[in-house]
């Protein structure tokens, strides 16, 4: 299969935007029912056009129009922002300071490079699969924290397309949150702290928040095959010196000693974590360096700038990612573990697998409109089970609203 | 029954009929007051909250807020300032009265910029602190009720569920202390700082609040409404700008200068020309030592220089000859000519002695008003040095002068945080080497007649006195309390109401 070019996005982009990208629900999606008046009228859209263009403050009266501007105009990068106070595409008409952003989703952007201090495979914007878990592990406990502490429902997570996740979390009332209140999200979900410089970025001390100690459990169950065997960070001297640098001194000298007499990571780990371990049960200064180590490798990294505006403007799902081709598509979480970054299509691949099944002869309805086969053209690619859990995901909101709608009627005793 | 008409309703003036809007000594300020005002009446509450607000915030600076001291120093001010300051006190009707409606009007001046509305939110926040921690835990059970803050009460046996949690989440409570007090369920929307630092329990959108954490929440709740109030006078702005009653009032009010206008010259010939070269290195403030020191240097000052220099020596008591004669001398050993002077900036320093064209006795400058007004470009001397210098040039000067390393830190912290006149009362007490100096300052010959009065030991420099505070305020509101240069409109009387303020205040 020919790699992404590029260069030939002038040519795949039209392809992409009339065939395969879900116009369907994606209106749907940002439509939000219609409850609230003009919500997508007031959204605010960017678009990258080649030659790195840059166009802020699109808006469209509607899903159609929207899909027929994207067909039309074939954009490199779609960025959705936030829901506007006037129509964004007006805003040039407003009294000055009285366009402002109302609402927008509570995103989350985790990115790789953030994580280059803990990483030994690779740094910036390489990913391997070894390092990829470190997303995987960061998905699990947000998403843990977003659903069991923040009682959060709808979420959204999707692949970047090169080097880490997004989260979009679509709540009716966290859609309203103001920026201190995001910004507030972000700083409880953060353990991580210090700059390039800073050794030790995680510290523990007595009583441990809740949110920490399940955080902690969520990271048990990947740290041995990704920090102990798969980048093995116990692995020799020079590794689990850098390692023990976060371990308190009074523990530091007996693991030294005791280190080399075993035979790998696994086995070192055992022997610094049962150590911790009776600090704790002893009830006297308890250690926390054994969780402290695994947070620092594996926990989440926020990026707080993105998070806490309401008018910050974020990657759209489903848009393609300019250097890798990749489509940024949604994460099932059930499957989470399996993901296989490298597997996502290109938007190479997926016009591709569009010729190859047209010419398989496949007999097409006569009958059948254009927009109805358009419509189902993704089907016949890799795109589809991306769309379809991109369709439960708003397939689950539309029936919350139902829900939500009879529950009102019932107390108001409307029939 | 009576049908008793909105106007009908807004002219019962009769206390009594009244009392039941303020059931307690504290309030959120969430209805703005309907009855009408007098002029005076609203020009004197709103000064009294002004200064009421600088004094917190000047506290806020100079104590820790927790600090014996900074409570009495508070309470004081209210107390003398007739603001409610005991929770108890019964009668305090007109008390709360005034703190309702003066709030409000300040609401009004400070609406107007972003620099204002955080300025006056956090001064109505520390005060509204202050206020809430003195009340008892029944009264302020109350008062929760009163605001609709009474939050869901966690039942005891999900207390007992989730006690280890709570437990292990809330600092400073073991378990036997979780197991008495009591817990609210708060959305984290009100409970934003809890929340951010991870200093509650939270579970399916909620932060599970101990009791003794309450007043944080409060305090959010109110500033969250504060903030949104602030925003929505402003888009009455325009509206508020163009009533004829309140511009004159308000305009200045944002910017106002609340003491002596130092126009009346009681020691005018007492100086003379001589001694200005040293009064301006013992008594001067640093914006016109500097502004002497340019003068002296090159033998000119712009207009701006001129003007904020010239009136303060009018201020410290130069007679306009005098003044006529020290100008010149100098401006001709700048190769101005004689005849050049006489016919331009002579005329220019007799306007401002009120001596030509509209006869206006203009005022020296205020604290304030060089603060915020006309900052100074490259070639002026002018401004306030601790607002408009570079600090390292600042430092450099400060060194020049001979102030110790650790006055020129402390006043450099003081110019971070935006505190310029509190950096210039430090400048004060070290080049007079006291402790306090024992008033507040607004106003560069204030500064020269408090400096004057130490060095005659007219006052004993090392005790802090607070009746030297109070006897700088009781000469504010003896003296006309002229905002400066501030026209009331001729058309008003003294008894004139102001009605239908409330629209401002009010959503359509």
């Amino acid at each position: 299969m020919a790699p992404f070019e590029p260069a030939a996005l002038p040519e795949l982009l039209p392809v992409f935007y009339r065939r395969l990208f879900p116009h369907g629900p994606y209106g749907r999606w940002l439509g939000y029912g219609g409850v609230v008046k003009n919500y997508f009228q007031l959204r605010e859209f960017s678009f990258t056009l080649r030659d790195d263009v840059y166009v802020r403050f699109q808006s469209f009266s509607s899903p159609q129009e929207l899909e027929r501007e994207l067909q039309k105009i074939n954009p490199y990068k779609i960025d959705i922002g936030a829901v506007y106070s006037h129509r964004p595409n007006q805003h040039n008409t407003v009294r000055p300071g009285a366009f402002q952003p109302q609402e927008k989703e509570l995103v989350f952007d985790i990115d790789m490079t953030d994580y280059d201090d803990v990483r030994t495979c690779c740094s910036s914007a390489d990913i391997c699969s070894k390092c990829w878990t470190l997303m995987t592990i960061a998905v699990r406990v947000i998403d843990r924290a977003l659903t069991e502490d923040l009682g959060m429902r709808h979420r959204l997570w999707v692949y970047s397309g090169r080097r880490g996740v997004h989260c979009w979390v679509c709540d009716d009332a966290v859609r309203k949150w103001s920026p201190a209140l995001r910004a507030a999200t972000v700083e409880y979900l953060t353990l991580v702290k210090g700059r390039a410089d800073t050794v030790k970025k995680v510290n523990l001390s007595y009583p441990v928040h809740p949110f920490i100690r399940r955080s902690v459990a969520v990271v048990e169950k990947y740290f041995e095959e990704y920090a102990l065997v798969g980048q093995d960070i116990l692995g020799s001297p020079e590794s689990w010196d850098k390692v023990l640098a976060l371990v308190p001194e009074e523990h530091r000298e007996a693991l030294q000693g005791e280190f080399p007499r075993r035979k790998d990571s696994v086995q070192r780990w055992e022997v610094l974590r049962g150590r911790m371990e009776r600090t704790r049960g002893r009830g006297a200064a308890p250690c926390y360096a054994d969780w402290e180590i695994m947070l620092q490798f594996c926990f989440p990294r926020l990026d707080i700038n993105v998070s806490k505006g309401v008018g910050h403007l974020l990657k759209s799902p489903f848009s393609v990612h300019p250097k890798t081709g990749r489509i940024s598509v949604p994460l099932d979480l059930q499957t989470l573990d399996q993901f296989d970054p490298f597997a996502v299509p290109t938007i190479t691949s997926l016009c591709h697998e569009l010729d190859t099944a047209g010419s398989d002869g496949e007999q097409e309805d006569v009958g059948e409109t254009e927009p109805k086969r358009r419509a189902r053209d993704y089907k016949r690619t890799s795109l589809a089970p991306y769309v379809r859990v991109f369709e439960q995901f708003v397939e689950g909101m539309e029936s919350a609203r139902r829900g939500e709608r009879l529950r009102r009627s019932d107390i108001q005793g409307d029939f | 029954m009576e049908f008793s008409s909105r106007t009908r309703q807004k002219h019962l003036r009769l206390a009594g009929d009244r009392r039941e809007l303020y059931p307690h000594s504290l309030q959120f300020y969430l209805e703005p007051p309907t009855e009408s005002i007098s002029l005076v009446e609203f020009e004197s509450f709103a000064i009294d909250r002004l200064r009421l607000l600088k004094v917190v915030e000047n506290l806020g600076v100079s104590y820790v807020r927790s600090t014996d001291s900074y409570k009495t120093k508070l309470e004081n001010e209210l107390r003398k300032l007739k603001f409610p300051y005991r929770a108890l006190a019964e009668d305090d009707y007109e008390a709360r009265r005034k703190d309702h409606i003066s709030h409000f009007i300040l609401r009004l001046a400070y609406c107007q910029s972003e620099d204002l509305r955080r300025w006056f939110l956090q001064q109505e926040m520390d005060l509204f602190r202050y206020r809430f921690s003195q009340l008892t835990d029944g009264l302020m059970q109350k008062f929760l009720e009163h605001v609709n803050l009474s939050f869901e009460a966690v039942s005891e046996d999900l207390k007992t569920e989730l006690a280890n949690e709570l437990c292990a989440s809330t600092p400073g409570l073991s378990l036997p202390k979780v197991k008495e007090q009591m817990f609210y369920k708060v959305g984290l929307a009100d409970a934003v700082d809890l929340f951010r630092t991870r200093r509650v329990f939270v579970k399916d959108g909620f932060a599970y609040v101990p009791f003794k954490e309450i007043d944080a929440i409060v305090l959010n709740n109110y500033r969250t409404k504060l903030s949104k109030a602030l925003a929505l006078t402003a888009r009455s702005l325009p509206s508020i700008q163009s009533d004829e009653r309140l511009q004159p009032l308000l305009n200045h009010l944002s910017h106002s200068y609340v003491g002596p206008d130092y126009s009346v010259q009681k020691n005018t010939g007492k100086i003379s020309l001589e001694q200005i070269d040293s009064l301006s290195v013992k008594s001067f403030p640093l914006c016109m030592r500097q502004l002497h020191k340019a003068l002296r240097d090159s033998h000119h000052l712009r207009h701006g220089g001129r003007m904020q220099y010239g009136l303060f020596l009018k201020g410290i008591g130069l007679t306009l000859e005098q003044a006529l004669e020290f100008w010149k001398k100098e401006f001709i050993r700048g190769k101005v000519d004689a005849d050049k002077f006489d016919k331009g900036y002579a005329y220019s320093i007799r306007h401002s002695y009120g001596k030509e064209g509209k006869r206006t006795d203009y005022t020296p400058y205020s604290c304030m008003k060089i603060i915020m007004s006309n900052p100074p470009s490259q070639g002026d001397y002018h401004g306030c040095p601790f607002r408009h210098s570079d600090p390292e040039l600042l430092k450099q000067k400060l060194q020049s002068y001979k102030i110790p390393p650790s006055g020129i830190t402390q006043i450099l912290e003081l110019v971070k945080g935006m505190h310029y006149q509190l950096a210039c009362q430090k400048y004060f007490e070290l080049t007079h080497e006291v402790d306090d100096i024992g008033f507040s300052l607004n106003h560069p010959n204030q500064y020269f007649t408090e400096s004057q009065r130490l060095l005659s030991g007219g006052r004993e420099p090392k005790k802090e006195l607070s009746t030297s505070g109070n006897s700088q305020q009781k000469n504010n509101s003896q003296e006309s309390m002229n905002l400066n240069s501030t026209p009331t409109s001729s058309n008003t009387t003294a008894d004139t109401e102001l009605e239908g303020l409330e629209a401002y205040f009010t959503e359509d």
